[in-house]
């Protein structure tokens, strides 16, 4: 090859190469429109979507739960808007350091923190934990100072339940709390689960539960136009949420108040009903807890002090603690002797202190020597076991159990909560199925005296005396009286028809009622002592139901028996009871362990009566106030003024 | 009084020599990239007045690089290229790593990238070489070149920096091929190319192999790999005809293109003025690198028509490496769209090419031969 100095040459191979290159050029260039077509005209519509779909996200948007209010509008489950610290426990590779680092800005406690961990081992699904709840506005601005100190670790204003009376009627409401696997089943057989889209919290027990659908409102939700990073910038659109209703109880709270004041530490449970309504006015379980724990997870040492007390505060005993009924049987016991023709008002008998049936003695817990001549008033008023032993054994287990069930005894009342139990009432063919076993004569003796294998609840008894006070007519008891909507206000009852009618004959009633009103008013009666100087009249009955059996010829003596194995202390009452008039309410009560009913259980019933009936407080010492010590009514100083404390 | 009317006027016959049409040009495809910028840096409004300095610093170097005569810029070609020849030595054994790659220098003021240095330094020294040899050319000169072209396209792509050693590569042999390489010679050196893809292919790192493994189907791993070239896409493809309108792309303005002030800038503007913003785009750069071409095509001097046609193809390549990466036609190597991009380095590059284009049609032929 023979290099030649040729400028020209080389201009001119020069040229071929920009031609070569400008054809490079241009079909590069065209590739690129043609790809730019491709992308923009042809697949424009699939691209498009999925933009709208990267940058578009469904919000759901939780309703506000419904408020609970009493029967006089007193509110005592509300919600309020706080700061919460929440921990995304996926973005967080040490959580104990984070904590640890996080306590320098924020107060953490070692219980808030035993909380945090019980939280995350029982919810393992959860995105974010709550580890601090309602953060001051100081602690509020220093988080978010140093915020970035934490990755993982959210400042959320959220809507709080608070139950601002605390342990009050805490059975009755219930609580809310996160929401677990077992209510996740739950939500699924509701109307429709969708609505649980974004919910955090549901009712647990109490009507916070059994009213979930209505307290917690319709979800709405946001089209939030988010980044990659999922972080929320602007709102699109939005579909409104819908309050939740509100609740408005029959129950009266001050009332209820009053009766938890009334037993002070000792345990039992009280229902009173409006007998011509079916009205719930108190439902009180004692012991009570503070419903406000559990709302965001109890911590552990609190859990194991209500869990583990022998106290048992977290049993409702009102609607799942099953009794012997004791001598609170006993009126209803004479209305079916009188229905049924096994005794006429005037029957008498004598009472010698025990009853003999086939070899063995039947004692009774009143004066030595018995009640002597007792008809079947006196039989009440007195309470005389002898006379419903005997009246037992003639009317036999079955026609007891067939005229009782109507009034609701062994039966669930069908009372607007859920777990309630049915308790027993026996029957031959029930003893066989249950025991595979004949029923033996000697049972039957004690099912008089509302003993032996009785076991109804508090509220069914209270259920029966309000139908007895409602002369047969059957109103289902309903704690909650009305459903109010948040927006407009309309309220729409719960229960507006009786449920049933027992046919009684009204001279039967009226009998029973004059017996029941002697028990409180006649010096005699068995209540007479609490009762003294009301200036209504109180239709009442009190019982002692037997905890631990007593030998056959052993004497019960208070004494010597321990506090846990002592009587349940009864009563049940109607007021007021003169003839003719529509009693206001009606109750049946219980002190676990209280002894006498007559010393421990009819004393609060008087306090219940006066204040509902009369407006009147009780002192606030906790025991039921002397006559002495009240400002009784001007017309009653004359009563008032002569005390006196007879029989049982 | 005389002298400052003689630099006056020496000012006004610079100004008016300069060339019009690659003025214009220029000005547009820079009007476009402040604006593009501002929505795509629409979260840090400081990219945008730290971009407009960046293009004052650029256009200053571009008119210094336009008032230097061609003789100027042939002296300059041996020590800008042995320059920086060393600095990548000097890169290898004390650079700063940033991001997993060693590319930059610390000169104690700032920190260079001195692989940019290459990107101008290799054309400029391959043209000096072939000026040198003009009209005596043999294989070997060929070879020479080559190897004048490989030893620092090594060194960069050891830092690792792919990207950039593939432009130089490409600088490098545009000023070859212009200078008159057989066409047999680039038969056989494609076919060679293609035999030796499996052993490039081995010594690829990981992060190169799945960047190109993600460019044959993106839609493999959306969440992963395919993310930055799926979402670029979608963003391109959202756009339509006519785009959702300036400072309106909601794949920029929600996050989800990645480096969208940088290398996928393209594709925030491509989402806001679609397809027609696009073909405006495609003929700006198209008259641009035409315009470049004929100006080589008039150069005075064998250096002079080799450096121009050279600058022009490297012009070329940039902004169909980059529409094509981000439109997912090539896989995604670090190539910022010229007067686009986000970023002073390739700006104050692109600057000084353009003065160079500049003097070269200052001092071109006048007569045509």
């Amino acid at each position: 090859m023979k290099p030649l100095r040729n400028p020209e040459r080389e201009v001119l191979h020069f040229r071929e190469r920009l031609v070569s290159a400008s054809i490079v050029v241009a079909v590069g260039f065209l590739v690129l429109c043609l790809r730019f077509v491709w992308l923009q005209v042809v697949r424009h519509g699939e691209f498009l979507a999925r933009a709208e779909q990267n940058r578009i996200a469904l919000v759901p948007v939780t309703a506000n739960r419904g408020l609970i209010k009493d029967r006089n509008g007193i509110i005592i489950a509300k919600n309020y808007s706080a700061y919460t610290l929440e921990i995304e426990p996926a973005k967080v590779d040490d959580l104990d350091g984070t904590i640890d680092a996080l306590s320098s800005v924020v107060d953490i406690s070692p219980r808030e923190r035993r909380r945090f961990h019980k939280t995350l081992d029982d919810y393992k699904h959860l995105d974010s934990v709550p580890i601090r709840t309602r953060l001051s506005d100081e602690e509020v601005a220093r988080f978010a100072a140093q915020r970035f100190r934490f990755p993982g670790v959210e400042l959320r204003a959220r809507l709080f339940r608070q139950y601002p009376l605390g342990e009050t009627a805490s059975h009755l409401l219930g609580y809310i709390g996160r929401i677990s696997t077992k209510d996740e089943e739950r939500i699924d057989t509701f109307a429709n689960p969708d609505n649980y889209n974004g919910t955090d919290y549901i009712g647990k027990i109490g009507v916070e539960s059994s009213y979930e659908e209505q307290l917690h409102g319709t979800t709405g939700f946001e089209q939030v136009e988010i980044t990659a990073g999922g972080r929320p910038m602007r709102t699109l659109s939005r579909t409104a949420t819908l309050p939740g209703n509100n609740l408005i109880l029959s129950v009266d709270i001050k009332l209820q108040e009053i009766v938890e004041r009334a037993f002070g530490d000792r345990r039992g449970a009280l229902i009173a009903i409006e007998p011509a309504t079916g009205d719930v006015l108190a439902f009180v379980s004692k012991p009570t807890f503070d419903p406000n724990l559990f709302v965001e997870g109890i911590d552990p040492a609190n859990w194991d002090a209500l869990n583990g007390s022998i106290d048992k505060p977290l049993l409702n005993r009102a609607l799942r603690g099953t009794y012997p009924i004791g001598s609170t049987y006993k009126p209803f016991l004479a209305l079916a002797a009188l229905e049924l023709g096994k005794r006429r008002p005037d029957s008498t008998m004598f009472d010698p202190g025990f009853y003999s049936y086939g070899g063995h003695l039947f004692r009774e817990g009143g004066p030595k020597g018995g009640h002597g001549s007792v008809d079947l008033r006196k039989s009440i008023v007195v309470s005389s076991d002898v006379y419903y032993y005997a009246l037992a054994n003639d009317l036999g287990v079955d026609a007891i159990h067939d005229f009782m069930r109507p009034l609701g005894f062994g039966e669930i009342t069908g009372i607007d909560m859920e777990g309630e139990l049915a308790g027993v009432l026996p029957s031959t063919e029930w003893n066989e199925r249950r025991f595979h076993q004949k029923w033996y004569g000697g049972e039957t003796i004690s099912i008089g005296i509302g003993q032996g294998k009785n076991a109804f609840t508090l509220l069914q008894l209270a259920h029966a005396t309000a139908t007895l006070a409602n002369n047969g007519v059957l109103m289902k008891p309903h704690l909650v009286k009305a459903i109010e909507d948040a927006m407009s206000g309309k309220r729409q009852a719960t229960v507006t028809t009786e449920s049933g009618r027992v046919a009684l004959r009204p001279e039967n009633i009226a009998f029973v009622r004059s017996a029941m009103v002697g028990v409180t008013a006649e010096p005699s009666g068995t209540a007479y002592a609490a009762f003294v100087g009301s200036p209504y009249s109180t239709a009442g009955k009190t019982g002692t139901a037997q905890v631990v059996g007593i030998g056959q010829n052993e004497k019960y003596d208070e004494r010597r028996v321990e506090e846990r194995h002592r009587d349940h202390s009864l009563f049940i009452a109607f007021a007021p009871a003169e003839p003719g008039v529509q009693p206001r309410i009606a109750l049946a009560l219980l002190v676990e362990n209280g002894g006498w009913g007559a010393l421990a259980a009819a004393p609060i019933a008087r306090q219940v009566m006066d204040y509902y009936l009369l407006g009147k407080e009780p002192a606030t010492t906790g025991r039921p106030a002397t006559p002495a010590e009240r400002a009784p009514a001007p017309s009653l100083r004359a009563a008032a003024a002569a005390p006196s404390a007879v029989g049982n | 009084m005389n002298t400052s009317t003689g630099s006056a006027l020496r000012l006004r016959s610079f100004a008016s020599s300069l060339d019009p049409a690659l003025l214009a040009t220029l000005g547009a495809l820079s009007l476009i990239g402040l604006i593009t910028l501002y929505s795509a840096a629409s979260d840090h409004p400081g990219n945008f007045g730290g971009q407009l300095r960046n293009f004052l610093v650029a256009g200053a170097v571009m008119l210094i690089c336009a008032s230097l005569s061609p003789r100027v810029l042939t002296r300059m070609a041996v020590p800008v290229y042995v320059v920086g020849l060393l600095a990548l030595l000097a890169v290898l054994a004390v650079g700063v790593s940033v991001k997993g790659a060693q590319r930059w220098l610390d000169i104690g003021v700032t920190r260079v990238q001195p692989a940019e240095i290459m990107k101008l330094g290799v054309p400029l020294m391959l043209a000096w070489y072939f000026d040198r040899r003009a009209g005596a050319l043999r294989s070997i000169d060929f070879l020479f070149a080559f190897l004048l072209v490989l030893v620092p396209v090594g060194l960069i792509a050891r830092q690792p920096d792919l990207g950039t050693a593939l432009l130089v590569l490409a600088a490098g042999f545009f000023v070859i091929f212009f200078a008159g390489l057989p066409w047999r010679w680039l038969l056989g050196l494609v076919a060679g190319c293609l035999a030796a893809l499996p052993v490039v292919w081995s010594l690829l790192h990981d992060y190169q192999r799945s960047r190109i493994l993600t460019l044959l189907d993106p839609m493999s791993d959306p969440l992963g790999k395919g993310f930055h070239t799926l979402q670029s896409m979608i963003a391109i493809g959202s756009g339509g005809v006519y785009g959702k309108g300036w400072m309106q792309g909601t794949q920029t303005h929600l996050e989800f293109i990645p480096e969208r002030t940088t290398d996928f800038i393209f594709a925030v503007y491509s989402e806001e003025f679609g397809l027609v913003g696009n073909l405006v785009l495609i003929v700006l750069f198209f008259v641009l690198v035409a315009r470049a071409l004929t100006i080589a095509g008039n150069a005075a001097t064998p250096f002079s028509r080799l450096l121009a046609a050279s600058i022009a193809m490297i012009l070329f390549t940039y902004a169909f490496v980059n529409m094509a990466m981000v439109s997912g036609v090539l896989p995604v190597v670090g190539v910022p769209l010229p007067l686009i991009s986000y970023g002073g380095t390739a700006l104050v590059t692109i600057g000084m090419a353009c003065g160079m284009l500049m003097t070269i049609q200052r001092h071109r032929k006048l007569v045509q031969s």
